[in-house]
């Protein structure tokens, strides 16, 4: 690893990734500083999902899926052949889009799942783990009296919260979150947006959203996508103030998308 | 009010609406009128769902009457008390334990087979195999179930058995090992074929959740994948262990025909079902205690798998409400 320090900084380089032969990004060249809050926006079908897959190496494993280029995470390229993709993921978690909590475990569980599936759980430092996690993702006091219940049983933005907490617990030093609050009240968004300016102290994080205004309100740095390129990258306060291309200025006003 | 918006009123009224417009109504009138044709493919219908009812009565009467009639010679107590089964010989003794000890047996050794075999062949053919493989496999699998059990039973006795009889010397030439075995391979295509179902339905988003948290693909499938497919498989096992019980012709050829209370899977055996079929094969004449006999052999047969399709509703709805 050249970097002295896992810090969680992606530098994507000359990405181009298709779905069978229907290229879906082409080109992209950007750059995710550490302990930052970047915010990928753009129309449906522009190829958000599919960049933040490519960082993970989840989007491999859709059949037919293809991608070149490099992408480094903490200067090292982690489509390198000696990079186990397995491992890969657990630095680099992921928050989906429909929370999607283990429906046959508890809580607590749940929470544990990402230690116990790897093998990688201290048993004695279980509740201890379990405890920091669910702090972490701000659902400790409402869920601390009951975490032998199953955790399908909370509620949608109490679920979503659950998978963060499920994520932190495997210390990965970027979190990838797909639209996590498309399926979530304003009040249940609201927290998670809280959430994530905490987070951002301890990880690197990349938010996919639909939505401008929370953009504008949680990041620090915006990726503009249109129809598989990146179009515009600039400080969050740049970027939704003086856009320098007129299609992210037309996005952003609401011309289009 | 424009004409295509569907409001409140025009649902209440459509005849207005109809009249207004100057629109047929027909469509409305097709779908509350039932004419006769209709009347009487229902009628059909309904004569052929209680037809299956009624004879599922009749059966049942028939065997409650008959059982009835048995008990009223010979005593539950003895029935359910003793171990020793032989209404055909001079001193009779009627203790059920020995044909259920067979068919227990015979089923435990089955589904000791089929189980983990179906389970694994499941997990392969969702999970694991290139496309092309399981384009093969699955009608192959299918295959083996559309054989008859007769050629089962014989396979069992030429062939299972004595290869069996090469590693454990003092196997009976009729055992319950052999047919539990041959048994099990029978099943595997069902438990692999329901399992696989329960698996495929489970929704990528848990397969991604996990990847996403560093599993690799076999703790995915075994941590989270199977787990969440639970009931399904729960399903696919009681079906299984139904059959194992209700299976005749493997037993009745391979497994022998000596009722004895044992749990040793080398020893003769007799289940339940090939006693019945010994009976009613046999010359014992109808009406008479000893053929009575199989009526409550019968009633029992139901009884036991009637408990375990309960109990097995159960633990599925457990599971179900569990997620
Ligand atoms: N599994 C797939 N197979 C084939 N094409 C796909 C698949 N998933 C996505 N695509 C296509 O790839 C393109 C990019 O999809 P992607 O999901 O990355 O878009 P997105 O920006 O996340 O959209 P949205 O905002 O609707 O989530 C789209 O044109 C989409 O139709
Ligand atoms: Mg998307």
């Amino acid at each position: 690893m050249n970097a002295p320090e896992a810090t969680g900084r992606f530098e994507a380089d000359e990405v181009d990734a298709w779905f069978g032969t229907k290229q879906v990004l082409r080109k992209v060249n950007l750059l995710i500083p550490e302990r930052r809050i970047t915010a990928v926006i753009g129309p449906s079908g522009c190829g958000k999902s599919t960049f933040i897959r490519c960082l993970n190496r989840m989007h491999e494993l859709v059949p037919g899926a293809r991608i070149t280029g490099r992408i480094r995470l903490d200067g090292e390229n982690i489509y390198a052949p000696e990079v186990d993709p397995v491992l890969l993921r657990r630095r680099v978690g992921m928050v989906f889009q429909k929370p999607n909590p283990f429906p046959t475990m508890s809580i607590r569980d749940n929470v544990l799942s990402g230690l116990r599936l790897t093998g990688a759980l201290d048993r004695s430092r279980a509740e201890a783990i379990a405890e920091q996690a669910l702090r972490g993702a701000a659902l400790w006091d409402e869920v601390k009296d009951r975490l032998g219940e199953p955790g399908i049983g909370l509620s949608g933005g109490q679920q979503q919260r659950l998978c963060i907490a499920r994520t932190l617990a495997v210390s990965p030093e970027v979190v990838l979150m797909d639209e996590p609050c498309s399926a979530l009240d304003p009040i249940a968004t609201a927290r998670i947006e809280d959430l994530l300016s905490e987070l951002k102290a301890r990880y690197t994080i990349v938010i996919v959203t639909h939505n401008m205004q929370q953009a504008a309100r949680v990041s620090d740095r915006t990726a503009f996508f249109l129809t598989g390129e990146l179009i515009e990258v600039a400080e969050t306060d740049t970027l939704f103030t003086s856009p320098t291309d007129r299609r992210t200025e037309d996005y952003i006003t609401g011309k289009f998308g | 009010m424009s004409e295509t918006t569907l409001s409140p009123a025009a649902v209440a009224e459509p005849a207005a609406g109809a009249a207004g417009t100057g629109r047929k109504p027909a469509p409305r009138r097709a779908v509350r009128a039932t004419p006769l044709g209709e009347r009487f493919v229902a009628a059909f219908l309904f004569a052929c769902g209680a037809l299956s009812i009624f004879t599922t009565l009749g059966i049942l009467g028939v065997l409650g009457y008959e059982t009835a009639a048995f008990f009223s010679e010979v005593s539950i107590v003895d029935f359910l008390g003793d171990t020793e089964w032989t209404p055909l010989f001079a001193e009779k003794r009627f203790g059920i334990w020995a044909l259920v000890s067979g068919t227990v047996l015979t089923s435990l050794i089955a589904m000791a087979v089929a189980l983990p075999f179906g389970l694994l062949s499941a997990v392969y053919l969702s999970e694991l195999a290139p496309s092309r493989a399981r384009r093969i496999l699955k009608p192959l699998m299918e295959l083996l179930a559309g054989v008859p059990t007769i050629v089962y039973g014989f396979f069992a006795l030429t062939v299972v058995t004595p290869l069996l009889q090469a590693v454990i010397p003092d196997l009976a030439g009729f055992n319950a090992l052999g047919a539990g075995i041959v048994m099990g391979v029978m099943i595997i295509p069902m438990i692999a074929s329901l399992s696989e179902d329960a698996i495929h339905a489970v929704p990528r988003a848990l397969r991604e959740a996990a990847w996403g948290l560093g599993a690799s693909s076999l703790s995915t499938i075994f941590g989270v994948v199977l787990p969440a497919a639970r009931s399904g498989i729960a399903a696919a096992t009681t079906l299984a262990i139904s059959r194992a019980i209700g299976e005749t012709m493997i037993v009745a050829i391979a497994a022998g025909q000596q009722p004895r209370f044992t749990f040793d899977p080398r020893v003769p055996v007799e289940t339940m079902t090939a006693y019945i079929v010994q009976i009613s094969m046999g010359d014992v004449p109808t009406g008479t205690l000893e053929f009575r006999t199989i009526f409550a052999v019968g009633a029992a047969l139901f009884l036991l798998t009637f408990v375990m399709n309960v109990f097995a509703q159960r633990l599925a709805r457990k599971y179900r409400r569990l997620g």
